[in-house]
């Protein structure tokens, strides 16, 4: 020590030596380690950002269909030529609607019914779902024969994707499923205010239809109702259940060891294996309709179950010995202490886990494939046996056409989804943020 | 009676029960001695020796008389001696059901002049909503009436015996009421049966998983060999019409798992680094209010549910690769819209949260004592990560990515939309293959018959999938289990 001092020229170069540990190059390296893990957030928020983008932009249009509004002559000369109407219901449900619609768009906008391919082309401006509309409405009601009736009538899927601006109409005619003769008519009525976007309650109650226009989410949305339904009513009974027998009776044995094991298998087993298991054992064996909702409830029932199992026990878990000693301790049996005492003060985050399952349950997809949701269902389903379809599945069949109008019904959808998914998981947050306890 | 309203009787018997056991309870204690069960334990009791016994009654009985009634209905069919006798006995079996199904529906008098032939059965039973296939016989008809006649027999006889066993119960539940019954105890014993039952339910799931591919995956190996499927390089089925014996088909297993196995590993490539990295940046030097934001809009991608990835990757990852690539060779889009690449960086992104939050738990799982060691002898604190806190943490890391790794692997939905349906064996990650899970689901929609091979090679494939992710799962527990370093 006394040396270096009183010799700084001798030390001088070995003070160097040991002064360069590379500083410089650790702290870039530093550096380095920290902008690696800043650009990973980066890409995984970047991708959540342009998912959503993705699905919002092309499905927020969706929720708005262009309808035009029409006088319609309820003619009695088409609805009933023969005037049979009071002995022969089914003339009305056959009646041949769409030429009433057809006729009053003509008039509208000034075209001769003689004129064989304008009136096509215009016929192709509304949608066939102006058939069941008016058929609705006359059925309903048949005083309304010989009447002028103002509506708003759906217009076709393709006026519809070119009125909201989603085809390019710079292309020519014939590279384009809108012709300009059409595309005229359209800023006619648009200029007089006969045609407009209005709120699309169709894509909430219409079933499937091959026509984008006239398909709806109200099958799924039944089915997918069902089916939470099913798997609410057996998923959490049987999962409550399980758990409390392994946390709160079970001792160390061969068995007790074999059913952890086994919960913690299911819940890592490709949901597709699930499918198979409902095809082989539901259909198959006990030989439940194909594309019942029962089946699919039961699926996903058998599915959620290791999630809700793992949740419960953890939120019985949490609850302290000191709770049940104290039960216990003024008399109560053991089966008391659970039901009266641990069970109440778990169930907050026994729901959670329970809305959190849920929400998995509603997404998915896969097993309901295979146990034949993917099904063209028009009518409601009126029992759990009926054939229906859910939610992810009608995604998934959208998914699959080809038309304009149908990526932005599926967008559209998936925004419903979304929505769904996103009020469960926020409820499971407040539930679980109002109620937690901490001992 | 339909079988609903015969198990809305019993358990109105039982609560019927359960009132007149309790109220027996309560005029029962005069208060000399002490009782030893609350009322309601006597209601309970009283219910469930009613309600039980008739319920399970029911069960056996609806399973037991169905199979009777069908062997009752094989042997009054004629013998057959074609070659495939089970697959023509089973048809003829199901035109049968459907013909009793039908005759259902009729009313009496129609049912009284029943038509003697099929021909003209047919159209009468169609103008009930019944339609059925124009290939049954004159000799099913009165196998139909027959089954009718004895489902409706055994239905009226089951429903009997129930109400009986239910009344039965009540009575002997009621008659046991008294101030020394121990009724807590045996419905206490009772309860614990049914959340032992409930928990035995997770094993019956892995076994019903497990025996329904197996029965199933033999019945396809006596049609297509073992080694063919295993080691077969060609994945070609070919649909055959129904009922044709036309062209087998080859199943051979390697392009698809070829396919799976390469979609996984981009995914894994793309993930693995980007999450693990999130984890490490978000354990060890965000700010707490960073990481209160951060984490959960991350877990939001987990949470989005597959077939919304699909959707993304088929509407705009996939069309966005095609002309990245068209605009880097200048008109040849060498990336195709469907492709290991799209479907591999998709999943990869869906992976991204799995990997991020459990490396979360586990990094921050390693004690501050360690770091603090660290960081006292001078040591940077990327240094600190890479040399102390991930060597410790490897073995959870590797387990989760284990577990991802098979997440991966059972991925059906993007895949599905994403990586197309070609079963191509290729190493080229801009083209199209397919993986086991879209084949299953293509063997599977459509029409099913469960006795061609083109529908139970699905089966075979989802047995191997479920081998699969479980050897990764059990496998991943080992090396947590034997390498986890234990801390105090």
């Amino acid at each position: 020590m006394t040396d270096t001092t009183l010799n700084p020229a001798a030390v001088a170069p070995a003070k160097v030596v040991r002064r360069d540990i590379g500083l410089k190059r650790r702290y870039a390296a530093e550096r380095r380690f920290k902008i690696y893990g800043i650009t990973a957030i980066a890409i995984g928020l970047f991708f959540l950002v342009a998912l959503l983008y993705s699905v919002i932009s092309n499905g927020y249009t969706a929720f708005w269909q262009t309808e035009v509004s029409l006088s319609v002559k309820l003619d009695e000369k088409v609805i009933d030529p023969t005037n049979k109407r009071a002995t022969d219901p089914t003339v009305l449900l056959t009646a041949n609607y769409p030429i009433l619609v057809r006729n009053a768009l003509a008039e509208k906008l000034g075209v001769s019914l003689d004129d064989k391919p304008a009136i096509r082309e215009l016929s192709k401006l509304v949608s066939d779902g102006s058939r069941s509309q008016l058929r609705e409405l006359v059925a309903g009601n048949p005083a309304l024969i010989g009447t002028t009736q103002t509506l708003w009538v759906l217009t076709g899927g393709d006026i519809d994707s070119a009125f909201k601006g989603q085809i390019d109409l710079s292309v020519d005619q014939a590279n384009r499923k809108v012709s300009d003769r059409q595309v005229a008519w359209m800023n006619t009525l648009a200029k007089e205010g006969a045609m407009a976007q209005r709120f699309n309650s169709g894509l909430f109650t219409f079933g499937a239809s091959s026509r984008p226009e006239t398909s709806g989410l109200g099958v799924a949305l039944i089915g997918s109702l069902y089916m939470m339904l099913i798997v609410l009513c057996l998923s959490l009974p049987i999962g409550v259940a399980a758990s409390i027998y392994l946390e709160e009776y079970a001792k160390k044995s061969r068995l007790t060891d074999i059913i952890e094991v086994n919960i913690n298998n299911l819940a890592a087993v490709p949901s597709i294996v699930f499918g198979l298991l409902g095809l082989a054992v539901f259909i198959n064996f006990f030989g439940l309709p194909r594309s019942a909702s029962l089946v699919g409830g039961l699926v996903l029932t058998l599915m959620t179950l290791p999630t809700i199992i793992i949740a419960t026990r953890a939120a019985l878990r949490a609850v302290p010995p000191s709770i049940r000693s104290a039960a216990l301790g003024i008399g109560a049996s053991k089966t008391q202490m659970v039901f009266h005492h641990v069970l109440p003060l778990a169930a907050p985050g026994i729901l959670t886990g329970t809305i959190i399952g849920l929400a998995h349950a509603l997404g998915e997809t896969a097993p309901l494939l295979l146990i034949g949701m993917v099904a063209f269902v028009a009518n409601y389903p009126v029992t759990p046996l009926d054939p229906s379809t859910a939610l992810p599945v009608q995604i998934y069949m959208w998914a699959n056409e080809a038309e304009r109008a149908f990526v932005e019904r599926t967008s559209g959808a998936i925004i419903v989804l979304l929505l769904f998914l996103a009020v469960m998981n926020i409820g499971a947050i407040i539930l679980r943020r109002r109620f937690e306890r901490r001992w | 009676m339909s079988s609903m309203l015969v198990i809305v009787i019993v358990v109105a018997i039982g609560i019927v029960g359960f009132f007149l056991g309790r109220q027996r309870a309560v005029s029962k204690d005069d208060r000399s001695v002490k009782a030893h069960s609350l009322p309601h334990y006597h209601g309970w009791w009283v219910f469930l020796v009613s309600v039980l016994p008739a319920i399970i009654f029911i069960m056996v009985w609806a399973i037991g008389s169905g199979f009777y009634i069908e062997r009752q209905a094989v042997n009054s069919l004629p013998v057959h001696n074609s070659e495939s006798v089970i697959a023509s006995q089973s048809l003829e079996l199901g035109m049968v059901s459907g013909i009793a199904r039908g005759l259902d529906k009729l009313t009496d008098q129609e049912r009284a002049n029943l038509p003697t032939t099929f021909s003209e059965l047919r159209p009468l039973l169609s103008s009930k909503g019944v339609a059925l296939a124009t290939e049954g016989q004159d000799f099913m008809i009165p196998v139909a009436v027959q089954w009718n006649k004895s489902t409706a027999r055994a239905h009226n006889i089951g429903a009997v015996v129930a109400i009986v066993l239910a009344l039965a119960g009540a009575v002997f539940g009621l008659s046991g009421v008294n101030v020394r019954t121990r009724a807590r105890n045996n419905v206490e014993r009772i309860i614990l049966w049914g959340l032992l039952a409930a928990s035995t339910i997770a094993i019956l799931t892995t076994v019903g998983i497990v025996l329904s591919m197996l029965f199933q995956t033999i019945t396809f190996f006596q049609s297509v060999t073992p080694s063919s499927f295993f080691f077969g390089t060609v994945w070609d089925p070919r649909f055959s019409a129904a009922g044709g014996n036309g062209a087998q088909g080859q199943f051979g297993l390697i392009p698809l798992l070829a396919g799976t196995l390469y979609i996984a590993l981009v995914a894994m490539l793309f993930a693995v680094p980007v999450g693990l990295f999130a984890a490490i940046y978000m354990a060890e030097y965000a700010s707490r209010s960073v990481r209160s934001v951060v984490k959960p809009l991350l877990e939001v991608l987990a949470g989005i549910p597959t077939i919304v990835y699909g959707f993304f990757a088929l509407v705009t990852v996939g069309p966005f690769l095609r002309d990245l690539s068209a605009a880097i060779s200048g008109g040849y889009p060498f990336i195709m819209a469907q492709s290991v690449l799209t479907a591999g960086i998709v999943m990869g992104v869906m992976l991204i949260p799995f990997v991020s939050s459990l490396s979360d738990d586990i990094i921050t799982a390693v004690p501050r004592s360690l770091r603090d060691g660290s960081l006292g002898l001078g040591s940077t604190k990327s240094e600190t990560v890479r040399r102390v806190v991930l060597p410790a943490a490897l073995p959870g890391i590797v387990g989760a990515l284990l577990l991802t790794a098979s997440r991966a692997i059972g991925e059906t939905m993007i895949v599905v939309l994403a990586a197309g349906v070609a079963a191509n064996l290729n190493i080229n990650p801009f083209d199209a293959m397919t993986t086991i899970t879209v084949k299953i689901v293509n063997q599977l929609t459509g029409d099913l018959e469960f006795n061609s091979p083109q529908t139970l090679v699905a089966f075979a494939l989802g047995l191997t999938l479920f081998f699969i992710t479980l050897a990764m799962n059990i496998f991943a527990l080992y090396i947590v289990r034997k390498y986890r370093e234990q801390y105090e």
